[in-house]
């Protein structure tokens, strides 16, 4: 096996795909050109900025620097996923509330960051919520509203019990 | 941008991977991680012929206790590397270096392997490779062979690993009692890549730093032995006085490479501040114990 032109199955956001993709094709491409999954953002296309972060097989990824090719046999859920299982619900209505968007095309990539970051801990200090933030970038807002909106979401959680 | 054309092979066996790489030579690249490589293709910088995914070989995976060593399987991610107990037991430099290394999305996927054989000059993990005097086993057509850590990092992006080969596994020698580790790097941004950096190896009885081994990272071409560093503090009692010495001696350790994170005497005096705080860390870790 060693071809320009490859076969996938893999699993996204819960539906079987099957596709012919070219080796070349990152995972993004795939999920926005051939499955019109566009909630994944294409900013800097080399592993810099995090709009494009996506969960392959339970963890957040770069979803621009994975071929699609490598997602054979994956489980990969998008923004549209996460979002239409309710999982960060609370954490997008504290977004809203906060303002923690200007022109929103970072926030699906900070919104998968942040799900990972409140499914692995219950309680963490605000420059430790910063610190796992750092590897998404926004130009707008300053980060302030955003780390505040998941801050809260993970204070409210532990109040409030698990989900 | 788009990468360019390529193929791609997913070898479902080291010798089948062994196969690809006699078949293509110079034109292919290894995909572990792809933290690194992905983006040279995209930006085509790199355009092999080829691409042969690693990823799942099995064997090359996984973190083991082998008495005194412990083994870090190439393809082990550095999340993996992060949580480990082990790595916290018996590797507290590893420990110390690993939370600087990328950002989560990407420590999710790139590999400790990859991270060596690619022997990025700003890299967190070669230099404490180096700093271990840790051995490094690759596999080629012809079986496998070790390589000490010392032997290397040959120059920028390279290694003593022969095309043909792959950088099967790390060995890394548990910390004995007596030794301490510091680690620190400056970067823009928490887990970028750095400016400036230095592992710390050393034994340290009361103030008296009888051994250190110090590696520079992040400015030179490779992970660099401070060779004169070392030699200045061999056997002396910690001050202020030793640590201006120290850092002195490295106008002839180190040739800092001028880049968009600095020019080279700012490097260079990065170094001997991190160098200074460093060993400082280091005596105040001894003391502690």
């Amino acid at each position: 096996m060693a071809d320009e032109k490859i076969d996938i199955a893999l699993t996204v956001n819960g539906e079987n795909v099957t596709a012919t993709v070219p080796a070349r094709m990152h995972l993004v491409d795939f999920l926005r050109t051939e499955l019109e999954l566009t909630g994944s953002h294409l900013g800097c296309e080399h592993g810099i900025c995090g709009a494009c972060s996506v969960r392959v097989d339970g963890v957040v990824v770069r979803g621009c620097l994975m071929l699609a090719a490598q997602c054979d046999g994956s489980n990969v859920v998008t923004i549209e996923g996460l979002s239409d299982s309710e999982e960060v619900a609370d954490l997008q209505d504290r977004f809203v509330e906060r303002n923690a968007m200007q022109c929103g095309f970072c926030t699906p990539g900070m919104l998968m960051t942040a799900a990972e970051l409140l499914a692995k801990n219950d309680e963490l200090p605000r420059e430790q919520i910063r610190e796992f933030m750092s590897g998404n970038f926004c130009r707008c807002t300053g980060y302030h509203a955003i780390i505040d909106a998941i801050e809260t979401t993970m204070k409210d959680r532990k109040a409030g019990g698990a989900r | 941008m788009k990468a360019p054309r390529f193929k791609y092979a997913r070898p479902g066996t080291l010798s089948e991977a062994f196969g690809l790489l006699s078949d293509f030579g110079e034109e292919a690249r290894i995909l572990a991680g792809g933290q690194s490589l992905m983006p040279t293709l995209n930006m085509r910088l790199s355009q092999p012929e080829i691409v042969i995914d690693i990823n799942r070989l099995d064997e090359l995976k996984g973190i083991s206790d082998e008495g005194d060593h412990i083994r870090i399987g190439a393809l082990t991610r550095h999340v993996e590397v992060l949580e480990s107990s082990i790595v916290t037991d018996k590797l507290p430099l590893i420990a110390e270096a690993i939370p600087h290394v990328a950002h989560v999305a990407v420590r999710n996927r790139g590999t400790f392997g990859g991270s060596v054989a690619l022997a990025d000059p700003a890299a967190e993990m070669p230099a404490c490779a180096l700093a271990l005097q840790g051995t490094f086993v690759v596999e080629g057509p012809n079986g496998r062979r070790e390589i000490a850590a010392d032997d290397f990092f040959h120059s920028l992006y390279e290694t003593a690993r022969a095309p043909d080969e792959i950088l099967v596994e790390a060995r890394l020698p548990v910390a004995q009692p007596g030794e301490v580790f510091a680690f620190m790097e400056l970067a823009r941004r928490k887990g970028d890549f750095a400016q400036a950096g230095v592992a710390c190896k050393a034994v340290i009885s009361g103030d008296v730093i009888e051994s250190g081994r110090l590696v520079y990272f992040g400015s030179e071409l490779k992970p660099t032995l401070g060779a004169g560093a070392m030699a200045a503090l061999e056997g002396k009692s910690w001050s202020d006085d030793l640590a201006e010495t120290v850092a002195a001696a490295l106008d002839d350790d180190l040739d800092p490479m001028e880049n968009l994170h600095g020019s080279a005497a700012m490097k260079l005096h990065l170094q001997k501040v991190l160098t200074k705080r460093t060993l400082s860390a280091a005596v105040e870790k001894a003391r502690a114990v």
